[in-house]
């Protein structure tokens, strides 16, 4: 297929497609990171993070327009506070789920997937009756959209690197948060041993609950970022959702490097197939290659090793 | 108008829409005077239908919850839309319209449960439903068991007919031939990069959309064909590729959620479309509002009908389904052929004489329609609807604006020969 071009014209294509890999490696992460956050970090397997996602989307949406309405001139910079009323938003509604369902669910992390499965739904029809069944566009600052000209023939989207530069913002304070903070000591005394942190002091009810709050808020964040590059729809969370809880699960549960290191292969291979095979078939075989991954190595590519 | 003239009508809208109905006398005009003569149920109604000396009961079937009801929620707008004006305009053989609506939930078993209840329960008279192939694959055999009548609104593959349903939307063959000829004609394109969500409809039609490139349009090839699953928000690969192979035209037929991805990732990927040519048949205004106008202006599409077509039974059209169903809505190609549904019935009724499904069925074939949004139609005896085809160019507004149309109406041609 390469025969026809000529050198330079291959060269640009190759700094692309890198490009769109490392896009689409951004873009996994930073869905990835909240429910790696809950899942790794609680064991509860939250199956309404896409609408956690879109709780955000819509967030920016309204934020959008009420910025339009109120002070237009705020308009190039609206995203800014939009992403941290997102933050807000599903966070808060993370903390409230985690009062009212999850918290009765711990000794039964089988259930917490039915009973978020259901809040997913409920999430869902709540959205529509609210926001309507349509689709809404979410319209963005001038200068998020289009390219940055690198050279005459290398385009690169701009919204692809305001996505980068987010994710490893974000990934550097989930870092810190967890590796550092005497907080992020507590979450991780818990994720240890519940009974013995409870012992020495710590609130694990509290833990626990800002520990969702995180992983949700995190989710809304991204949500409210992928209105860059996706749909605002009562169920376009559901686009998200197997992609992320791929990521997730062949990181390894319980690792957040396991997720990044997973995220950056599946994006990898699934872009480099794409480009010489079609859509489909680049998915097809990706997901194979994960499940043949899996059959020999269960525990995902990091297993943290905890006493039982 | 008085309500007493209104009895067989439970919507709260009612009061709100015949208000509306006043400014619109083109569809008015349509209708027959009203209890003129209203001929005996037993003479018009020989099998059992939900039929009165007053009333007359349909079914709505579409999804109103689920994924598709993004899409299906204006063709059921537009179906009841179209029953408060006929019911206004005198009702069918002098009976109102009363409607019984039911939820397909984007499951396909469920449009099958649900219109067998529909048909066996409730004797529907006559269902307006489905938007998607496989909904309608679902019911297909209840509504020929049970011997139903469909009005089926979405443009489709085609590769299907059946006595029980009548097809408003355009089939393949018609929506996808006269675009490739005009875009070869007046752009020159000589290379065409087709892509599409991986499923029945994007990959007939594409196979169609080949078939007529290679075989009938002069040194044209296809340089690049594609497809992604349902739901894929990733498209900077083959955008990369687009980018690559320089197609005069992407020829797309990307559907739901990905379409938003699609070409806002496009823009991003600098490929800006006042310079690069780009047909659809998936994108209609009702996607748009998704979209973001800004993110697509410049696109081509080729479909039948154009919210802003500019003739007298547009012009009544669009005000009237804005003052019922809000300003802000937007009226896409398959939520003018919904509303379509209602009206054809209503005719082949009056034509017939007869609620009787056979007499509908056998009485279809000719049936004309004046007051269409779109123009004029004609039901041709493959149930299909004969129809004019147009391009249209997308607006920063989200609106589109008549490039081309079809100097005749093009005939429906489900089992294309050569193309399959």
């Amino acid at each position: 297929m390469f025969g026809d071009y000529s050198i330079s014209d291959l060269g640009a294509i190759l700094a692309m497609q890198g490009f769109a890999g490392l896009i689409l490696f951004s873009v996994y992460v930073l869905m990835a990171l909240g429910l790696a956050i809950i899942f790794g970090q609680m064991g509860v397997i939250n199956m309404a993070h896409g609408e956690f996602m879109i709780l955000g989307a819509y967030v920016t949406w309204m934020t959008s327009n009420a910025v339009q309405h109120v002070a237009p001139w705020l308009f190039p910079g609206y995203f800014f506070i939009a992403m941290i009323l997102a933050f807000i938003a599903s966070g808060a509604l993370g903390m409230l789920v985690e009062w009212a369902l999850i918290r009765h669910l711990y000794k039964r992390p089988l259930d917490t997937l039915l009973a978020t499965w259901g809040l997913s739904l409920i999430l869902q029809q709540a959205y529509r009756s609210i926001f309507g069944a349509r689709e809404v566009g979410v319209e963005l600052p001038e200068w998020m959209m289009g390219s940055w000209q690198a050279t005459d023939s290398i385009q690169i989207p701009i919204n692809g690197m305001f996505v980068m530069a987010l994710t490893i913002l974000i990934t550097i304070v989930v870092f810190y948060i967890l590796f550092w903070s005497s907080w992020g000591k507590q979450v991780r005394a818990v994720v240890q041993n519940r009974v013995m942190a409870g012992a020495v002091g710590i609130n694990t009810e509290k833990v626990d609950r800002y520990t969702f709050g995180l992983g949700c808020g995190i989710a809304g964040i991204a949500g409210s970022a992928f209105t860059m590059i996706g749909s605002t729809g009562p169920t376009a969370g559901q686009l998200y959702i197997v992609d992320t809880f791929l990521v997730v699960v062949f990181g390894g549960a319980a690792s957040l490097f396991g997720t990044i290191a997973s995220a950056f292969s599946i994006s990898q291979t699934q872009s480099t197939l794409e480009f010489f095979l079609s859509g489909s078939m680049a998915k097809v075989i990706t997901l194979l290659t994960i499940v043949a991954i899996l059959m020999v190595r269960p525990q995902g590519l990091f297993a943290l090793k905890v006493r039982k | 108008m008085s309500d007493e003239t209104k009895p067989g009508l439970k919507s709260p809208l009612r009061r709100k829409l015949l208000m509306g109905m006043a400014a619109l006398p083109a569809v008015s005009m349509l209708g027959r005077p009203a209890f003129a003569d209203v001929p005996a149920t037993s003479a018009v109604n020989t099998t059992g239908l939900a039929v009165t000396d007053s009333e007359v009961t349909v079914g709505i079937l579409h999804s109103v919850t689920g994924t598709m009801a993004i899409s299906e929620t204006g063709s059921v707008e537009a179906e009841k839309l179209a029953i408060e004006q006929i019911n206004a305009a005198g009702g069918v053989l002098g009976r109102k319209i009363k409607f019984i609506q039911e939820d397909g939930a984007s499951d396909w078993p469920t449009f099958a449960e649900k219109a067998k209840k529909l048909l066996v329960n409730d004797k529907c008279a006559a269902v307006m439903g489905c938007w998607t192939s496989a909904s309608r694959k679902a019911v297909l055999p209840v509504f020929e068991q049970y011997n139903g009548m469909l009005y089926y609104p979405t443009f489709y593959e085609g590769l299907e007919q059946s006595k029980n349903v009548i097809y408003t939307g355009q089939e393949a063959t018609q929506q996808i031939i006269a675009g490739l000829d005009w875009v070869n004609k007046t752009k020159g394109a000589k290379s065409f990069y087709l892509l599409g969500s991986d499923y029945i409809w994007p990959r007939t039609s594409n196979k169609i959309a080949r078939k007529h490139i290679e075989g009938h349009l002069q040194g044209c090839k296809v340089v690049g064909e594609e497809y992604f699953p349902l739901g894929s928000t990733q498209f900077n690969s083959v955008i990369n590729k687009i980018k690559l192979t320089k197609p005069d035209v992407i020829y797309a037929i990307i559907v739901g959620g990905s379409n938003v991805a699609f070409y806002k990732q496009l823009k991003a990927a600098g490929i800006d479309l006042s310079k690069q040519t780009l047909l659809t048949i998936s994108v209609t205004e009702d996607e748009i509002d998704g979209i973001g106008g800004e993110n697509i202006a410049g696109a081509y599409a080729c479909m039948k009908y154009f919210q802003s077509l500019d003739n007298a039974n547009n012009k009544a059209f669009v005000p009237a389904f804005k003052k019922m169903w809000g300003e802000k809505t937007v009226i896409g190609d398959v939520t003018q052929a919904a509303y379509l549904g209602p009206w054809l019935w209503k005719l082949t009724v009056e034509k017939a004489g007869s609620f009787d499904i056979d007499k509908i069925a056998a009485a279809s074939p000719g049936v004309e329609f004046k007051g269409a949004p779109e123009g004029y139609v004609r039901i041709h005896e493959n149930h299909h609807l004969w129809s004019k085809t147009r391009v249209g160019r997308a607006k920063a507004d989200g609106q589109y604006e008549l490039i081309y149309e079809t100097a005749d109406l093009v005939e429906p041609d489900p089992f294309p020969k050569g193309y399959q």
